[in-house]
């Protein structure tokens, strides 16, 4: 059951609140990957691209960050959204932890 | 030794292994599988004895053995309380997923013609995986290889010394096998996302 799309938005909606602050209200959390000296570098930026559906030069990015630096925030957004991301990382074997955004 | 290569034509990933090598990643495949479920899940042993009997939902604190510590890591670095609410809500699911998808492993190259107790040396086993199957796989063969790691303490840079051990030491063969893993999983990885 779906109703057609509405043909205009409803400026009435959320007067005072620009997006960046709606953003910035929801994302107080990330999700860290750590370095670990199994995984394979290939193997890591694939689950980046596949799970979050980064680019390939995003995905290698983060992966050398989390290589080079020792850890890396991968995404953002609520606890539980977090979570989810936590849970997947570690089926995937990838360390991973969540924190309050700094 | 070939990796995997994905088959222009039917578009599935494919590898041809010996017997030898589909018999030890079955092996090592069973050994994860058995230990995921040896040491059962510590649940919690709170102060109330019928509330822990009553609490099937899962455990709170990390497991024992260091594998298995790697394989369910602490969600919450400096929470206590948040990491064993988390674990209590996760770890069972996980360890189900990664005992399934060693499992599949194992399946899998039994359906190829592995036989329980392959001798004949001329014996290959043709894996073919459609994209759902490479992707667990691609999952368990990272958890092999961190089982594997574990065990042996790898090290980030430590090639060295691997290569300065005396070549009938059971440490320098475990390795080998780890390093094969590794590189049958980023053949896979290439075929997968090549």
């Amino acid at each position: 059951m779906s109703t057609a799309s509405p043909t205009h938005a409803d400026p009435g909606v959320l007067p005072d609140v620009t997006p960046d602050e709606v953003t910035m209200a929801d994302t107080p959390w990330v999700t860290v990957v750590w370095n670990d000296p199994v995984n394979l570098m290939s193997y890591v930026t694939f689950v980046f691209t596949s799970y979050f559906g980064y680019s390939k030069k995003k995905a290698e990015k983060l992966m050398l960050e989390v290589h080079e630096d020792g850890r890396s925030s991968v995404s953002s957004g609520t606890r539980e959204a977090m979570e989810r991301d936590v849970q997947a990382m570690h089926e995937y074997g990838l360390w991973a932890t969540l924190q309050k955004a700094e | 030794m070939a990796g995997f290569v994905r088959d222009r034509r039917s578009k599935r990933v494919i590898a041809t292994l010996s017997a030898l090598e589909a018999d030890l990643l079955r092996s090592l495949a069973a050994q994860l599988v058995e230990l995921i479920h040896n040491e059962r899940a510590a649940t919690s042993t709170g102060s109330d004895p019928l509330e822990d009997l009553l609490d099937f939902s899962g455990p709170t604190t990390e497991p024992e053995d260091p594998v298995l510590q790697r394989l369910f890591p602490s969600a919450y670095h400096d929470d206590e309380e948040a990491a064993g609410e988390f674990r209590r809500y996760t770890e069972g699911g996980l360890r189900d997923s990664k005992s399934k998808a060693a499992e599949s492993i194992i399946d899998a190259l039994e359906e190829a013609g592995l036989p329980p107790d392959p001798n004949d040396p001329d014996l290959v086993i043709d894996v073919e995986l459609d994209e759902g199957a490479a992707l667990t796989w691609m999952r368990a063969m990272a958890d092999l290889r961190l089982a594997l790691g574990v065990r042996l303490e790898v090290e980030e840079d430590d090639q060295d010394y691997w290569d300065s051990l005396p070549d009938d030491d059971p440490r320098a063969q475990a390795h080998h096998l780890f390093e094969w893993l590794g590189y049958l999983q980023e053949t896979l990885i290439d075929a997968v996302a090549g």
